[in-house]
This record gives C-alpha cells, sequence and structure tokens, in this order.
C-alpha cells in the first residue's frame, strides 16, 4: 500500500489527507500545531467562540474522515528535516511540548508527500513597530481563536487584504474597541479588483461585503487609501499616525493624524513558509510580489513524489487551499487526474485561481511604503538592524550584506524581514529579490542537546 | 482557572491558555528584555521568536505556542 505523508494539518493538508485515504493510500499527517485545523481553524475546544469560525462544518468532516480512514495524525510534531530520493522521502520530527527538552524523535518515511506548509502573516515595518502593543494581525486573530483574549483595548487594524475583516471582527467579539480599520489599498486599486466578472468570484465579494456590515454594526470605520505610518509610545503603544496615501503607498503630506490607542494589528498579505519544499528541493516560481512553490495541474511539484498545496503555492484563501489538497492528495496516493472523483475539486480550483489574481491587482504591496519609514527605523526585529544600515549595504551580495549587517540571522531567520529587506535593497539600488532569503538550515527550531541525542541513537548515522 | 508566576508574580489565566494567552489576558504585553527595549507577543503563530520566555528553568520558549500548565514558572529572558 502507497505511503503518503502530509505536512501540515491546514485547510490544504486535511483535504490532501482525505483525497490520498480516498485513493487508497495509508496517510500520516504531521503539524507542529497542539490541535489540526492550520491558522484558519485554529481553535480550542473550551477556548474558542464559535463566531469566530468560518466554515467550521467542513472542518469536521475532514477531520471526521481522518479518524474514519485511520490517518496516522502526529500533532505538537516539528519537522526539522526533509529529504526527498529516490527511495521515497524522509520527513524527521520531534514531538511533544512546544520548544521543549524532552521530545521525543519521530522519523516519517513515506512514497510521496504533500508539503501543505501554509502561510504566515506578513507585516511591512513601521517607524514604532518593535513597541510591545503592535502585533500581526494574524496574532490578533490567533489570541482571539485560541485563548479568547484581545490584544488591547483600543486597537487600530492596519494593512491591506480582505483578512483584515474577520481580524477586525474577531477583536470586536473578544472585547476590544476597534478605533478603525486602514485599509491601504485606494478605491480605484480595490475596484479593479474585486469588481470585474463578478459571477467569477463565487461569493467571495459577498462575504467581503458580508464583514463590511458586520463591522458597520460594530460601528468600526473602515477606510481606504489610508495606513498606519508611525507607532507611538514609550514603552508600549500609546497611539499612532494614520494618513492618507497615493497609489503607490506612499503618505500624502498633510494628511497626517493622531490617534489614541493601546494596541496596533499589521496585515500586509501572506509569505508562505516555503522551507519544508526548499529543502526537499522543490523549484520555486514568482518574483519580488511573491515566490512560491512550482505545481503542475497535478500539484506536483519539480521533485517526483513531491506534491504541494494551499497557501505555498499562491496566496488563495481556504477554498483555494482545500481544492489543491484535494487534487494533490488523491494523486500522490496514485489516483489519476482525470478520476470523475477529482471534478469538484478541479473545478473549484479554476475559479480560486482567478481570486488570487483579483487579491494581488485590489490589495498587492506597492513599493512606494518604504517612504513612511525613517532612516533609524528598525526594519529586522531581531538583530534590531535598521533600514540605513540595509540601505547602506545595498550593492553588496545578499549574504555579504546580512553577514554585515546581520539583517535576517537572528532566531526568526528572516521570516519576518526578508521581503522588507529585499525591497530596501532593491531600492537602493542593488540585487533583485532571490529566493536566498527563504532557505533555512534547520526547517524548525530545535534543541542542539535534542539533535546530538539523535545522533547518538540513530543507527544510521 | 489556572496560576503561573511570571518573574516571581503570580498571574491567573483560563485552562488551555498558551503562555501569551495567559499574560495578554492579564493586560501585559512586554515580557522579553531585547536591545531596543521590552518585546511581548507579535506573530502569535511562532514564527518571529520576539515572545521568548524561560519556562521552569528551560529557556527559548515560544510563549504563543506553548500551552500554558497550572503551576508554570515564566521568567523573563534578556538580550544583552
Amino acid at each position: 500500500m502507497r505511503h503518503v505523508a502530509i505536512l501540515g494539518g491546514g485547510p490544504a493538508g486535511l483535504a490532501a489527507a482525505q483525497g490520498a485515504l480516498a485513493a487508497g493510500a495509508r496517510v500520516s499527517l504531521i503539524d507542529e500545531g497542539d490541535r489540526l485545523g492550520g491558522q484558519f481553524w485554529r481553535h480550542h475546544e473550551r477556548l474558542t467562540d464559535p463566531r469566530l469560525q468560518h466554515a467550521w462544518h467542513r472542518f469536521e468532516r475532514l477531520r471526521g474522515a481522518l479518524a474514519g480512514g485511520g490517518a496516522q495524525v502526529l500533532v505538537g510534531a516539528s519537522v526539522w528535516s526533509a529529504e526527498a530520493s529516490v527511495d521515497g522521502v524522509r520527513l524527521r520530527a520531534v514531538v511533544g511540548d512546544a520548544d521543549g527538552d524532552g521530545r521525543s524523535a519521530i522519523d516519517v518515511d513515506a512514497d510521496a508527500v504533500v508539503v501543505a506548509t501554509g502561510a504566515h502573516d506578513l507585516a511591512l515595518p513601521v517607524p514604532g513597530w518593535t513597541l510591545p502593543g503592535v502585533t500581526t494581525a494574524g496574532a490578533a486573530q490567533a489570541l482571539a481563536k485560541r485563548d479568547g483574549v484581545a490584544v488591547g483595548r483600543r486597537t487600530v487594524v492596519s494593512g491591506s487584504g480582505p483578512f483584515l475583516l474577520p481580524v477586525a471582527h474577531s477583536l470586536a467579539l473578544v472585547g476590544s474597541h476597534v478605533v478603525g480599520v486602514h485599509e491601504t489599498s485606494r478605491m480605484p486599486a480595490l475596484a479593479g479588483g474585486w469588481l470585474p466578472r463578478p459571477w467569477e468570484l463565487a461569493g467571495k465579494a459577498g462575504e467581503f461585503v458580508g464583514y463590511v456590515g458586520a463591522l458597520a454594526r460594530h460601528r468600526i470605520p473602515y477606510r481606504t487609501g489610508s495606513a498606519v505610518v508611525r507607532v507611538l509610545g514609550r514603552d508600549r503603544v500609546e497611539g499612532v499616525v494614520v494618513a492618507r496615501l497615493d497609489a503607490d503607498w506612499r503618505p500624502m503630506p498633510g494628511t497626517e493624524r493622531e490617534v489614541a490607542c493601546d494596541a496596533v494589528a499589521l496585515g500586509h498579505g501572506f509569505t508562505p513558509r516555503l522551507e519544508a519544499a526548499l529543502a526537499l528541493g522543490c523549484a520555486i516560481d514568482g518574483d519580488h510580489r511573491g515566490r512560491f512553490v512550482a505545481v503542475d495541474d497535478a500539484q506536483r511539484t519539480s521533485v517526483a513524489g513531491v506534491f504541494a498545496a494551499g497557501e505555498v503555492t499562491g496566496i488563495g484563501g481556504a477554498d483555494a487551499a482545500l481544492a489543491e489538497g484535494a487534487v494533490a492528495g488523491f494523486v500522490a496516493a496514485g489516483g489519476a487526474l482525470d478520476d470523475p472523483r477529482l471534478r469538484g475539486p478541479v473545478a473549484a480550483r479554476r475559479r480560486t485561481h482567478a481570486f488570487a489574481t483579483r487579491l494581488e491587482r485590489a490589495h498587492g504591496i506597492r513599493p512606494g511604503w518604504t517612504s513612511w519609514l525613517d532612516d533609524d527605523t528598525i526594519v529586522c526585529r531581531c538583530e534590531a538592524v535598521t533600514r540605513r544600515a540595509v540601505a547602506e549595504r545595498a550593492d553588496v551580495p545578499l549574504r555579504a550584506m546580512r553577514l554585515a549587517t546581520r539583517a535576517g540571522l537572528g532566531p526568526c531567520q528572516g521570516r519576518t524581514c526578508g521581503r522588507a529587506v529585499e525591497a530596501i535593497v532593491a531600492e537602493s539600488g542593488g540585487a533583485a529579490a532571490s529566493v536566498g532569503f527563504d532557505r533555512r538550515p534547520v526547517l524548525a527550531p530545535v534543541r542542539i542537546g535534542e539533535l546530538a541525542a539523535l545522533a547518538d541513537t540513530d543507527p544510521r548515522t | 482557572m489556572i496560576r503561573i508566576t511570571v518573574d516571581g508574580e503570580p498571574v491567573q489565566g483560563r485552562e488551555g491558555q498558551t503562555i501569551a494567552g495567559v499574560l495578554v489576558g492579564a493586560g501585559r504585553t512586554a515580557w522579553r528584555t531585547a536591545q531596543t527595549g521590552g518585546r511581548g507577543v507579535f506573530c502569535g503563530i511562532g514564527v518571529c521568536h520576539d515572545c521568548l520566555v524561560s519556562v521552569n528553568g528551560v529557556e527559548g520558549v515560544r510563549a504563543c505556542r506553548r500551552e500554558a500548565v497550572d503551576g508554570d514558572r515564566v521568567e523573563r529572558e534578556v538580550r544583552p
């Protein structure tokens, strides 16, 4: 029997597991979180307010399919190594309390793997963004959904993309006063992305309008062409400066005004979590607007036996992830792409890909954002590297720039600042964006002691 | 209800919350000392490592990913 490993337990991974089971494979699903669901269905049985969940019935159905099909489910499992060879795929993980010192090692050997590692928030730097009280929009959402707490009493939400709306709604439901939602893109860009060919949107526009209505009921203003361009405070957030922006996201002089708040949630889209796909050797496509795992119609990557689905292949939302996952899992298990059981997912995938293009047109990051930075604004949060330090070394190769400035060499390994550093390097006359910032030798943090213990016990070494 | 200590001070939270959830719920925003001042939760999903704490003597634990357990001793980490 074919063995399919699935990396990630969000919508794409769960759908892949269901697809692989349907095609008759043995399935192992691995996720670093303590529960299935990924970020989209992040939850806790006793703490999550059900009003904060979306399409929860789909999650329950998928979870049921996994249990019914006898899938091996490994949660709390951090995969730190992924290798593909002619014999198949080997994933190496530690399982136990997050970042604990007593985790146990587990290896999963499979015939094929579906990489469904998802994405994390992309928050662009703003002067003052290292003050306590500034979080990503995703953090505000995660703390509201999983832990039932609000990041602040008075919260300002700023960034771009439809995700800001459910975040503001969740904040209101867990008791924060949301002072405003500032969508950086201007109305013409939003209309250009959202309005043409409405029949393609399959309910997405309605969802958007529904959220705008929910914000209105909570009396939360939604402003377009507007952004937080500075965070104010001494030891923590005390307020923000918001400004109106031009079409390139440059603040318009004279439009600044101060708003009092104790929390700021920033989100400018999402960054795919590419490290496992890169470790497996998968080809990456894209440019400075985003780099994703390249896949064909059957969700195959450039490496035999390695498939990818969901946000690692393009930011298209949960519906896209579910459709892609279903295809990836089914084909990884040896099923055929033209099998009648894949008709639904293949059709859904066509619709959702059009949606991803619209999202970029309406909400994509515009190059003028760097003009809201000061020279001494910290860009790399881990190593406190300023915009000036990066710009001054923009003309040397990326690796040399990183060694000289330490940008991207801290504990987060450039996951948080990579996109911003690339933008500053590019506008300062340096090299164009490349995949260099996405490569990480160890996929997840593991303690040196844990690795040493593995070396002592592994019969293969 | 669970009780943990943060640098010796008692903090109450709800069973099942992450350490970050307990701290944010108790109105705390900064619990690590970085080069530029205090830091707390930023990404909330284990990516940024801003929220690191020591838990029961073990360093480098992401507060947003670790579920709090009654009696946990949480201590601030300071980066020189």
